[in-house]
């Protein structure tokens, strides 16, 4: 019985959320009496990846052949598949992104485990069942759900879970080889175009987003949304009619049919609220809603509101953070 | 060329969620149910595929009887043929089989799904799909192109794009901007009424995971209004009170 965590790594640095998978991971492990080994994909740094001894990882196994910096199907697939193998891991933790659902997917079926997407808390193992809560219904709703069979791969939910700090903690950190051939590459990418995110913090990974709506009147305004962004360092999104009349990229467009967040800071700007909208939000943990019409459905679901003028509030609070700091 | 479409039967994106008093499922009353948005992204494009290059598109779902308004409007929408496997889509691995049997069975080209369903918001199947025919999946992808037997498609990652280029046969996950949804015009409808549906009955292994229960989240506190005149002071409570800057 052991547990592999999959960190996803990016020019060398581990990924926010691969720190909150490896901190999942390592506290499953404890649950069950054992140790938490990581297998790494993309591009890292050995003295990053021994770092990860911070969030209870005690192994870090790494590939580092030059062919997987990128995310190829096929080859991670085979390479964590590897890993699971040579560790008989029983249970596997990933993140609930674009890779973990691509090879957790594959895996799964792969090594004839169940699988649990959106996982947003350590599981429960009373009475002989192993029970994950996981987000359902665009996030207006949760689910218990009782994973059986003997491997168990869970994909957990970006920021529901803090990352441990265990100061000075480090992995070792070991070369490891999936004997991979060209075949595993057949589906490599082409070509990788990373799009320009504001502040160059990625939306999905953030824990302060701050959106705008259509009550941002035009494309042209986005520079005090911008401002308040750069200031607090989130993130920035919209809602989608805001992206479909192209004002914004549709990268940044949250929602039930867009990206899903879960900061700890959702700064809604002139946008009224529609259920669409709030699912792909409601599980932030304090919302704020800036918006001057007193009825806009989305004041139910806020913690903070303004009523008032967007084109006034903004500059308010971006200077008032600028004070604060 | 042979496009089959997996759909899902989902509540309406509008529905407020409630469920059952033993909370073990959705409470369907007065719930409108629609074709998964995402899914719509891959009718859509396989039409339009079709459309270009010839060949047939054919609709599959996992769902009982109930589900057959929502495959004829699929049908409607230009969808040549449909396969319902007459089953509740209890888990992803057992709806994945399914589709990997039907495949199995017509030699599918290209096998488009959304990139999740918007009520168990798995965004799991295309990949066990993948897995268990052996072929590549790309997802999610937010374009497709086809050229003989080798699509280009674009892929999305945490902060960019992918260009990927596989050969057919493979599986893919929609999802906007693809392409732009189409609905039902009155032809699409008379013609849907006449188009072939098949029923089959589901094969393959038991479910793996079992939904024992589900929960609202916990309602809001309330909010509190800070006076628009005073709105620096927000930041103060969001840095002293709610402890988030």
């Amino acid at each position: 019985m052991s547990v592999l965590v999959v960190v996803e790594c990016d020019n060398g640095e581990v990924k926010k959320s691969s720190l909150e998978v490896a901190s999942y991971g390592s506290q499953v492990a404890q649950m069950l009496g054992t140790t938490a080994t990581a297998v790494a994909v993309g591009e890292a740094t050995e003295a990053n990846l021994a770092a990860l001894g911070e969030q209870g990882i005690s192994k870090v196994l790494y590939d580092n052949d030059s062919r997987l910096k990128d995310f190829v199907n096929g080859a991670y697939t085979k390479l964590i598949a590897a890993a699971a193998q040579q560790e008989s891991a029983q249970i596997i933790v990933l993140a609930n992104s674009n890779i973990g659902a691509a090879v957790g997917s594959r895996l799964s079926v792969r090594l004839q485990a169940s699988l649990a997407t959106n996982v947003v808390e350590l599981p429960k193992t009373d009475g002989g069942q192993f029970v994950v809560k996981r987000g359902a219904f665009s996030g207006k709703a949760f689910s218990d759900v009782i994973l059986s069979g003997e491997r168990k791969i869970i994909a957990v939910k970006k920021n529901s879970m803090e990352p441990l700090h265990n100061a000075g903690q480090t992995a070792t950190v070991e070369n490891f080889s999936a004997q991979l051939t060209d075949a595993d590459f057949s589906d490599a990418p082409k070509q990788v175009i990373m799009q320009e995110q504001a502040g160059g913090i990625l939306l999905p990974e953030a824990d302060k987003v701050v959106s705008g709506g259509r009550g941002m009147k035009g494309p042209e305004n986005w520079n005090l949304i911008e401002d308040l962004a750069k200031a607090l360092g989130a993130a920035t999104a919209c809602s989608k009619p805001v992206s479909d009349v192209d004002w914004r990229p549709h990268h940044e467009h949250v929602g039930q049919t867009g990206i899903t967040v879960s900061p700890n800071l959702y700064i809604a700007c002139g946008i009224s609220g529609a259920i669409q909208h709030l699912a792909g939000v409601n599980s932030s943990k304090v919302i704020v809603v800036i918006n001057k019409d007193p009825e806009a459905p989305f004041f139910k679901a806020a913690d903070y509101g303004i009523v008032g003028d967007v084109f006034d509030v903004l500059p308010k609070l971006t200077q008032a953070v600028k004070e604060l700091n | 060329m042979k496009f089959l479409v997996c759909i899902s039967n989902v509540p309406d994106t509008t529905t407020k969620i409630t469920f059952t008093p033993d909370n073990k499922e959705l409470n369907k009353a007065g719930v409108q149910f629609v074709i998964n948005p995402w899914d719509e992204y891959a009718l859509t494009r396989a039409i339009e595929l079709k459309e270009k290059l010839g060949g047939n598109v054919t609709v599959l779902n996992v769902g009982e009887a109930d589900t057959e308004p929502n495959i004829r409007k699929a049908l409607a929408i230009g969808a040549d043929d449909a396969i319902r496997v007459n089953a509740k889509p209890t888990d992803a691995y057992f709806v994945a089989q399914q589709i990997a049997a039907a495949a199995k069975e017509g030699g599918y080209d290209i096998i488009l799904m959304g990139k999740e369903s918007i009520d168990y918001n798995g965004f799991q199947v295309h990949g066990m799909v993948g897995e268990l025919l052996g072929i590549p999946t790309v997802a999610p992808a937010i374009k497709l192109d086809v050229e003989g037997s080798t699509a280009t498609l674009e892929r999305e990652i945490e902060g960019g794009k992918e260009i990927v280029e596989v050969a057919t046969p493979f599986v893919v996950s929609c999802q906007e901007p693809m392409c732009e949804p189409r609905i039902p015009n009155m032809r699409g409808i008379m013609t849907a009424r006449t188009k072939p549906l098949k029923v089959v009955e589901p094969t393959g292994e038991a479910p793996r995971t079992q939904v024992t229960e589900y929960a609202l989240p916990p309602k809001k506190q309330g909010v509190k209004l800070i006076p628009a005149e005073s709105a620096g002071d927000l930041i103060k409570l969001l840095r002293n009170e709610a402890k988030v800057i």
